[in-house]
């Protein structure tokens, strides 16, 4: 199993966030946590990459990864696209997808990756002299995601990628991600506010409450489940 | 109107320091968000290691790139003991740690090097430049390596991963870690540069204002003047804001009446104080706003 998480906690200063989440996820597959606004998704991401103060054990690769820099833990092969999307305004769309790569040594093979994204996402590579603040947020929300994959990721944790996000862009974006899923063989945990979306793209799912794991199972069996679907998803 | 040119000339030779200075400043400023008022110090006290060197018999440029060297290790280490501890604590704290670091240095330079004016070489003597009266030689030189070590700066700011990592950090630390940059290890890198630009800074100047324990103290003045004048986040704007300020300094002192030698100095705090009444960021930052 690449991701083992067990007993999961996290604080806020004195505030704690997460009380005892569990879950896995091992390589090729996708899996979501769902839940409502303030119930901990973005939490777990952040406590994955060491963003905030975590107890709890975090096993990747079989190896504890709790309380490590977050720095460490991106180099071992996690890639975080993070809520707003981090976007590196002031530099260029292509400085921001070099900073991707930036720990990484292959020079050929990181001008090759930067080629892949700009064929995943033809708009980027129109505007990769831009400076990245002035794209639309479409557009770095593809920004984004093509810098986390320019780590050559073997984790990708995505927060949100559909906020804000037109509709045909976002089926875009998924398109592609499920593209990568099956190409490179990325493992992909997303946290969705649009649960019918999150449901359809990954095959299992974890419901997040008060910073809880509250239930999980495959995506579809979630997805059919009305009272579930009522209760957590409000659809 | 030779008059006018001659001090236009002088006053980029000494706006050539101010920009150096400010740029150092401005460098740390991105990394950290403080002033460091240091600065004039640290590089007082490369100038006099540099002295101890060529004291010592080692020819100019020998201890000119071992006094560059030596200053980046040694702002790396400062970074390291002092500021690192500091960086998650409040401003009086850090105020306080660049406090404790001004008058460390200043007294280490009088102790070690007592207080008396030492007169510091130059490599490029003090002739005429080219017979010209506009200019002399040691201005020429004091422009020329400002302008040669600004395009080194550039060129590895703009053209290596490791300048584009500095920058990154600097930027937006969150997001620099999620790509793996060790943010912590860019900030000392930028001390670093910075004391070693001041060290720069600090040699070039010595020969015409005199090496003593406070001689950067009213060239970090000006430094910082520059810097308010091209804004604190903007390193661009800050070199040109010293080259600006190093001119404006000098016309007003043979130009305005009544200000003269005396009231040369007070130059720079009426332009700090008129640009931040009028605009604060300066005439090339940009406003930082922060979610709260």
């Amino acid at each position: 199993m690449m991701l083992e998480v067990a007993g999961l906690e996290a604080f806020y200063g004195e505030q704690q966030a997460l009380f005892g989440v569990g879950f896995d996820l091992d390589t090729r597959q996708v899996r979501t946590l769902l839940g409502a606004n303030g119930a901990g998704k973005t939490t777990v991401l952040r406590a994955l990459c060491g963003m905030v103060r975590t107890g709890g054990d975090i096993r990747f690769d079989g190896k504890s990864i709790s309380g490590r820099a977050t720095e460490d833990i991106v180099r071992l092969g996690v890639a975080h696209v993070p809520e707003g999307r981090g976007t590196f305004v002031r530099l260029t769309v292509e400085e921001n997808l070099q900073l991707g790569a930036i720990t990484r040594r292959d020079h050929t093979a990181i001008a090759a990756d930067i080629e892949q994204i700009y064929h995943h996402f033809p708009r980027l590579k129109e505007r990769r002299t831009q400076q990245a603040g002035l794209l639309s947020g479409g557009e770095q929300q593809m920004l984004a995601i093509g810098r986390a994959l320019m780590l050559r990721p073997r984790l990708l944790l995505l927060d949100e990628p559909s906020f804000g996000l037109a509709p045909l862009v976002v089926e875009e974006l998924f398109a592609i991600l499920r593209r990568v899923n099956l190409d490179t063989g990325v493992a992909m945990l997303i946290v969705e506010q649009n649960a019918a979306l999150a449901l359809e793209f990954a095959e299992y799912a974890y419901l997040i409450e008060t910073g809880r794991i509250v239930m999980n199972g495959p995506a579809a069996n979630i997805a059919a489940d009305e009272g579930v679907r009522r209760a957590y998803l409000g659809y | 109107m030779q008059l006018l040119l001659q001090q236009i000339m002088a006053g980029l030779a000494n706006g050539a320091i101010y920009a150096l200075v400010a740029l150092a400043v401005v460098m740390i400023f991105l990394a950290i968000d403080h002033l460091n008022f240091a600065q004039g110090e640290m590089a007082t006290f490369s100038t006099f290691i540099a002295w101890q060197l060529i004291h010592w018999g080692l020819p100019y440029w020998l201890a000119f790139i071992a006094v560059v060297a030596v200053s980046f290790i040694g702002g790396i280490a400062i970074e390291r003991v002092l500021f690192k501890p500091l960086h998650h604590a409040p401003i009086l704290a850090s105020l306080v740690g660049f406090i404790a670091l001004f008058s460390i240095l200043n007294s280490g330079d009088g102790y070690i090097w007592d207080y008396t004016i030492k007169e510091f070489p130059t490599p490029f003597g003090n002739k005429p430049l080219f017979g010209s009266v506009l200019i002399d030689t040691h201005e020429a030189g004091m422009i020329g390596v400002t302008v040669i070590l600004l395009g080194l700066l550039y060129l590895f700011f703009s053209g290596t991963r490791l300048g584009l990592a500095m920058r990154a950090a600097a930027a937006n630390p969150e997001s620099a870690r999620l790509v793996g940059i060790r943010v912590g290890w860019m900030t000392a890198l930028g001390w670093g540069l910075a004391a070693a630009i001041g060290a720069v800074a600090g040699m070039l100047i010595a020969p015409v204002v005199f090496l003593e324990p406070n001689m950067m103290f009213g060239v970090l003045l000006y430094g910082f003047a520059g810097a308010v004048l091209g804004g604190l986040t903007s390193p661009a704007g800050a070199v040109l804001g010293g080259f600006a300020v190093g001119v404006i300094e000098n016309l007003a002192a043979t130009f305005i009446p009544y200000v003269g030698r005396d009231l040369k100095l007070t130059i720079a705090l009426v332009v700090i104080v008129a640009v931040l009444m009028v605009r604060p960021t300066g005439i090339f930052g940009r406003s930082v706003m922060s979610r709260v």
